[in-house]
């Protein structure tokens, strides 16, 4: 592994071999070597065994009319997720629809605006102090604010208090792709006669699109499996949506809610949305992985 | 208009004489950053409706609350002495644990152990750590770090019963799960972090160790690591931060017992997680002392990313030297 490790003697022709084999330096660099390769290994095991269980517990017991079934009260049998997966995608969307266009903006000013102002260093640093905030706090901050008010659970709660923690993501995100665009881009946009705001949605938004929809993506991601803001916003229900102002039941909530029950087949349905999470937030990750990379 | 001149820095002022030729959509720059302000206006707002709600439950409390040790929904006697115990006591366990495996993978990851093509695998496996959604990290930890922490804590109960760490019998969720669990869910910032952090330390200071003679580890030891100390420092308490926020994975691996023990095995709370399982009902003075909590939670994990975003960018030794 290290140059004194791997030395045989056979090779005149590297300096290093000129050393003495054995050295105490060399068996500490040779330790030190494995000891980082273990940690590493050892780090990576979570993942696979968490994959494993997922894929092993949720699978055995999965039916495709889970997806479209109403879930089963405690001790019956049968039933789906159904309502929890349409509420989730619903709740994500509206939680997109409210933070991508605030977020994406903000990001415009900061880097095509405001630049070095110490209007964009203020927001800068509020935005990275906002994506450290724990999440449970957003759930908080709209109970407080807008179920306290309203004297109502709701979708709409829901879905403001994932808003709250994905525009620190998909501001920090488009921010980083902007700074990407080539300065020459700019330059021959408005070399054209291009207007500031024609420059930033016909030209730098565009040139920058692919990296912005990976920032969005994964925001996206990391919302469909958050939890904490949800319990008290949009709680859960047993059956399907009505209207944005009720009670919503989320995959998260659903998982959560049947995880301590002492009920199998409440526990396998469990399971069986795990992987259904976690196969739509591991996909979404790595095609943005992927996309990211390529280019 | 008149407030981009100035703040530009002086590359872009060509940039600046271009604009000029044609006026812009109306309010295009005043939308543009009055989006940008919301971040700092729901940082501001975030705060203040904390602070507002626990008002009621300071005055009825005060400071007491802080080192109170009950926590009674029927005398509405509130205390918060055992959750801020638990919240720091479960985050700094996972920070001991993950610092170590982190910064190991971080390492691992920025040397040319393996070929490049192999560490991006490793690199991305890891970043995938921490995609996973904290309430599957809480099912997963049901399902198998309880049976385990339960099995190795009743051989430690049974042989080590007189260390304080030891003394309660396992009684399946407790503080050594969770604590387990949230180091899992730390890892991935500690490594991702530290990782950027060794990457960009300048190559010729690494260079130079080597052309004197220095092996891999005396580089790493007496070169890199100090040279990217700040951001590791940096990294470890954003992550810090994270554990202490962390809350579904907690929830339901902690145990859910407002006491305070020294015991690794017995059951404990977090702030955020009896804030995950009472907020719902809760009402009146209940309501008023969890967002008091709240409030305690928000105040502690701010304070801590002030201090990693001014860690992170402070510009670190080498930097500091060059200018």
């Amino acid at each position: 592994m290290s140059p004194e490790a791997t030395a045989s003697g056979t090779l005149p022709a590297k300096p290093f071999m000129l050393r003495r084999r054995w050295s105490l330096r060399g068996a500490f660099n040779a330790t030190m070597n494995g000891v980082i390769a273990l940690t590493t290994l050892l780090a990576v095991i979570p993942l696979f065994s968490v994959l494993y269980m997922v894929i092993a517990k949720g699978a055995a017991h999965f039916r495709f009319s889970m997806l479209w079934q109403l879930p089963p009260g405690a001790g019956m049998e049968g039933g789906g997720f159904g309502n929890a997966l349409v509420g989730t995608l619903v709740i994500v969307a509206l939680a997109a629809a409210l933070s991508v266009p605030l977020g994406v903006t903000a990001a415009v000013y900061l880097t095509e605006i405001g630049h070095r102002g110490w209007f964009s260093s203020a927001v800068r640093f509020a935005t990275k102090i906002l994506s450290g905030l724990p999440s449970i706090l957003a759930g908080v901050f709209v109970f407080a604010t807008v179920v306290a008010t309203t004297r109502k659970f709701s979708l709409f709660a829901g879905a403001l208090a994932l808003a709250v923690l994905m525009l620190p993501i998909i501001t920090l995100a488009t921010e980083e792709a902007l700074l990407r665009v080539p300065r020459a881009l700019r330059e021959a946009a408005f070399a054209m006669g291009a207007t500031t705001s024609q420059a930033v949605w016909q030209v730098i938004v565009p040139a920058a699109r692919s990296s912005i929809l990976t920032g969005i993506s994964l925001a996206v991601a990391r919302a469909a499996g958050e939890t904490a803001p949800l319990i008290f916003t949009a709680l859960f229900s047993d059956y399907w949506i009505k209207n944005l102002l009720e009670p919503t039941a989320s995959m998260s909530v659903l998982i959560y809610n049947f995880s301590g029950v002492p009920y199998e087949n409440q526990l396998n349905l469990a399971w069986s949305a795990s992987l259904v999470l976690i196969a739509v937030v591991l996909v979404t990750n790595i095609a943005a992985q992927f996309v990211s990379r390529r280019r | 208009m008149a407030s981009s001149g100035s703040s530009l820095p002086v590359a872009a002022i060509g940039l600046e004489k271009l604009k000029r030729v044609r006026r812009d959509v109306p309010w295009f720059k005043g939308i543009a950053a009055s989006s940008a302000a919301s971040a700092i206006l729901l940082l501001a707002a975030i705060t203040a409706v904390v602070t507002f709600r626990a008002w009621p439950a300071y005055r009825e409390f005060g400071l007491g609350f802080l080192w109170s040790r009950q926590w009674n929904p029927i005398t509405d006697r509130y205390g918060a002495l055992p959750l801020i115990f638990g919240t720091l006591t479960s985050s700094l366990l996972a920070l001991a644990l993950a610092t170590p495996l982190g910064l190991g993978v971080a390492i691992f990851l920025s040397e040319d152990l393996l070929p490049a093509k192999v560490r991006v695998v490793f690199g991305f496996v890891v970043e995938l750590l921490a995609a996973i959604p904290s309430v599957i990290y809480g099912l997963w930890g049901i399902a198998t770090i309880i049976p385990l922490t339960t099995d190795v804590g009743r051989w430690l109960f049974a042989h080590f019963h007189t260390v304080p760490l030891f003394s309660t019998p396992p009684v399946g969720p407790g503080m050594l799960p969770a604590s387990i669990v949230l180091a899992i869910m730390i890892l991935p910032t500690i490594a991702a972090l530290s990782r950027s952090s060794l990457r960009n330390v300048p190559g010729a200071f690494v260079e130079g160790a080597y052309a004197l003679g220095a092996t891999r580890w005396e580089v790493l030891l007496q070169i890199t690591l100090p040279s990217a100390w700040t951001g590791i420092f940096g990294a470890i308490i954003l992550a810090l931060g994270r554990a202490m926020g962390e809350t579904m994975a907690l929830a339901m691996l902690v145990g859910n017992s407002n006491r305070i023990s020294p015991s690794l095995l017995a059951p404990a709370n977090t702030i955020s997680s009896l804030l995950a399982n009472s907020f719902g009902e809760a009402s009146g003075v209940q309501l008023s002392a969890l967002m008091y909590l709240s409030f305690i939670l928000m105040a502690m994990t701010l304070l801590i990313n002030f201090a990693a975003q001014g860690m992170l960018n402070r510009p670190s030794r080498w930097e500091r030297l060059r200018s």
